[in-house]
């Protein structure tokens, strides 16, 4: 088993609501979607944005597009017109949780995307 | 499928967006021949409030500040090529926008423009405010309210383009309403051809943030790599009879279409995938499916549309009191201890009066949270160069400025090394919504000629 950030197989992008932020978690191949379902769960979703006391944390399944859709309540310091917040509206939170452990298999290691960047590599 | 459809493409996805990007989309939507229209989405929340303060200020302004440098240069080819325009540049002033925009034409030698403006969304009147206290929360009233704006459909832009408008001039209209409008329109659906509406109200939700389907706002170096992402190309979706679309750019552009790319546009700011509400539509995306056409060519199937939602959304803009921020860096040996040393003697200095935010760029930032939860929990280590950042925000001026003088006196009183202070105070705003059933509030437009 591999260990990796959720960066290697998947991308996502943040948007905002209020004070909701949704992220979305889109996996580079098909073939990586079940490891995605199985591992980024709306309980481990909340735990990585504790600190932000989420008031629920709603997972949306989208096979057909390889994707997921999170829907996180009342984590944006109250939105963009009231957050403190250098990023009022949490635009930086998908990296967060692309930032997220996943466990891939040795035998789908080959579908990791590859840094092609040497300097973070 | 589409090469006969219609074209519909975004000359801008936000009021801060690039002034050169309409150029390419109309030079590709002319040279293509078909029917075609260009749409603007400049209205952020807090922008239409800024427009409503400038218009107080001035009643000829109120508009977008940057309408004629968006729709001067290509004015003259949309009109002589039939290629009517959207946009919701009128913000809190939409005849004033309107008188604009025939003035553009006049300098640029077109016969008189057909503006349509659109009207009806304003609720900051006596006759809106009244309405708007049956709705919002009660002890609102007695806060002063800044602006409170209605989100209007698409029927009412599709009215006024069947009506001859060249330019279609709004306020607050639901973002992906700005695409639908002209499809209604073009192919005479009816406001229950929910299918059709589902679907177009997508290519609208695609087209509506500009260069954010074409690569903009997409680039990870490594991971996800764009062309020539400086001169990154606009979108144009091309939208069939059935609301069907396939989403492409502008030609000679920089920035790429392909399935990447629209998924996560396609996600941008939804909630439940099966019910995206607008002013037109529940559209469902639950079902949809992308696939790669070709080279910057991305079709979106299996959107469906469900009865649209008997209420429209009201954003109210009030007063929110004072912003003030103050900076200052620490670099080298033992930096980090030295910025968190100065954000607790900024602490102790304002005591209970003021709980700001502290921000530790270069440790701790945008990750964390207004209480500094984060930070708090944040072993300290070993960071070279930071900059620490105190925010806070305040309905008394004096308690801002207060904060800013306490970090500006850490130059001769803080600890060793800082420098580079930098502070500013704006005022801020806070925002409520709420529901209003669509028939108090009706949406009106009529052509100045």
């Amino acid at each position: 088993m591999l260990r990796v950030p959720l960066h290697r197989i998947a991308h996502g992008r943040t948007g905002d609501k209020g004070n909701r932020s949704n992220i979305s978690v889109i996996a580079y191949r098909p073939e990586l979607y079940p490891l995605l379902v199985e591992q980024v769960t709306e309980a481990r979703v909340a735990e990585l944005f504790r600190d932000r006391r989420p008031s629920a944390v709603r997972r949306y399944l989208l096979p057909k597009l390889a994707a997921m859709n999170f829907v996180i309540d009342d984590v944006l310091d109250g939105g963009v017109n009231d957050s403190l917040n250098l990023d009022t509206h949490g635009k930086a939170l998908a990296f967060r949780l692309l930032d997220l452990e996943v466990t891939v298999p040795l035998a789908l290691a080959a579908l990791l995307e590859r840094d092609r960047n040497p300097a973070d590599s | 499928m589409a090469t006969d459809g219609l074209a519909i493409g975004s000359g801008a996805g936000f009021s801060g967006d690039r002034t050169d990007a309409a150029g390419p989309v109309v030079a590709t939507l002319v040279s293509r021949g078909g029917p075609a229209a260009l749409i603007f989405e400049t209205l952020a929340e807090r922008t239409l409030a800024l427009a409503q303060i400038a218009r107080r200020q001035d009643p000829a302004t109120g508009y977008e500040p940057q309408l004629d440098r968006f729709v001067g240069p290509v004015l003259k080819a949309c009109v002589e090529h039939r290629i009517p325009i959207v946009g919701n540049f009128g913000a809190a002033n939409p005849r004033a926008a309107a008188a604009r925009l025939q003035a553009l034409g006049r300098e640029r030698g077109l016969p008189r423009l057909r503006v349509g403006i659109v009207e009806g969304d304003d609720l900051s009147d006596e006759r809106g405010r009244a309405l708007l206290r049956e709705y919002l929360p009660p002890g609102l009233a007695a806060r002063e309210l800044v602006s409170a704006n209605v989100y209007q459909g698409a029927k009412v832009i599709a009215d006024a383009l069947r009506a001859g408008a060249d330019v279609v001039v709004t306020g607050r209209v639901a973002d992906p309403s700005l695409a639908v409008g002209p499809a209604m329109a073009h192919y005479g659906w009816q406001e229950t051809d929910w299918n059709q509406l589902g679907r177009a109200t997508m290519a609208g939700h695609l087209l509506e943030c500009g260069a954010q389907v074409t690569g903009g706002y997409f680039a990870d170096p490594g991971f996800k790599d764009v062309p020539d992402l400086h001169a990154v190309g606009f979108p144009i979706a091309e939208i069939a009879r059935d609301g069907s679309f396939v989403v492409t750019k502008a030609e000679r552009t920089g920035g790429l279409v392909d399935a990447r790319t629209v998924k996560e546009q396609l996600l941008y700011e939804v909630h439940d995938p099966a019910a995206y509400l607008t002013p037109d539509v529940v559209a469902d995306i639950s079902q949809a499916e992308v696939s790669e056409l070709g080279r910057d060519r991305v079709a979106v199937s299996g959107v469906r549309g469900h009865p649209r939602p008997a209420t429209l959304k009201v954003n109210a803009c009030f007063d929110g009191g004072w912003l003030g921020e103050a900076e200052i860096s620490y670099a080298g040996p033992n930096a980090e201890a030295r910025a968190r040393l100065a954000a607790e003697v900024v602490r102790r200095r304002l005591g209970d009066a003021l709980r700001p935010r502290f921000d530790l760029i270069g440790v701790l930032s945008v990750f964390a949270d207004d209480a500094g939860r984060a930070l708090a929990a944040a072993s300290p280590g070993d960071a070279r160069d930071v900059r620490l950042r105190v925010a806070a925000a305040h309905a008394d001026r004096g308690q801002i400025e207060r904060l800013l003088a306490e970090v500006t006196a850490l130059y001769t009183c803080g600890p060793a090394g800082g420098g580079g202070v930098r502070t500013s105070v704006r005022s801020r705003l806070s925002t409520v919504s709420c529901l209003v059933p669509r028939e108090r509030v009706p949406a009106r437009f009529e052509i100045l000629e």
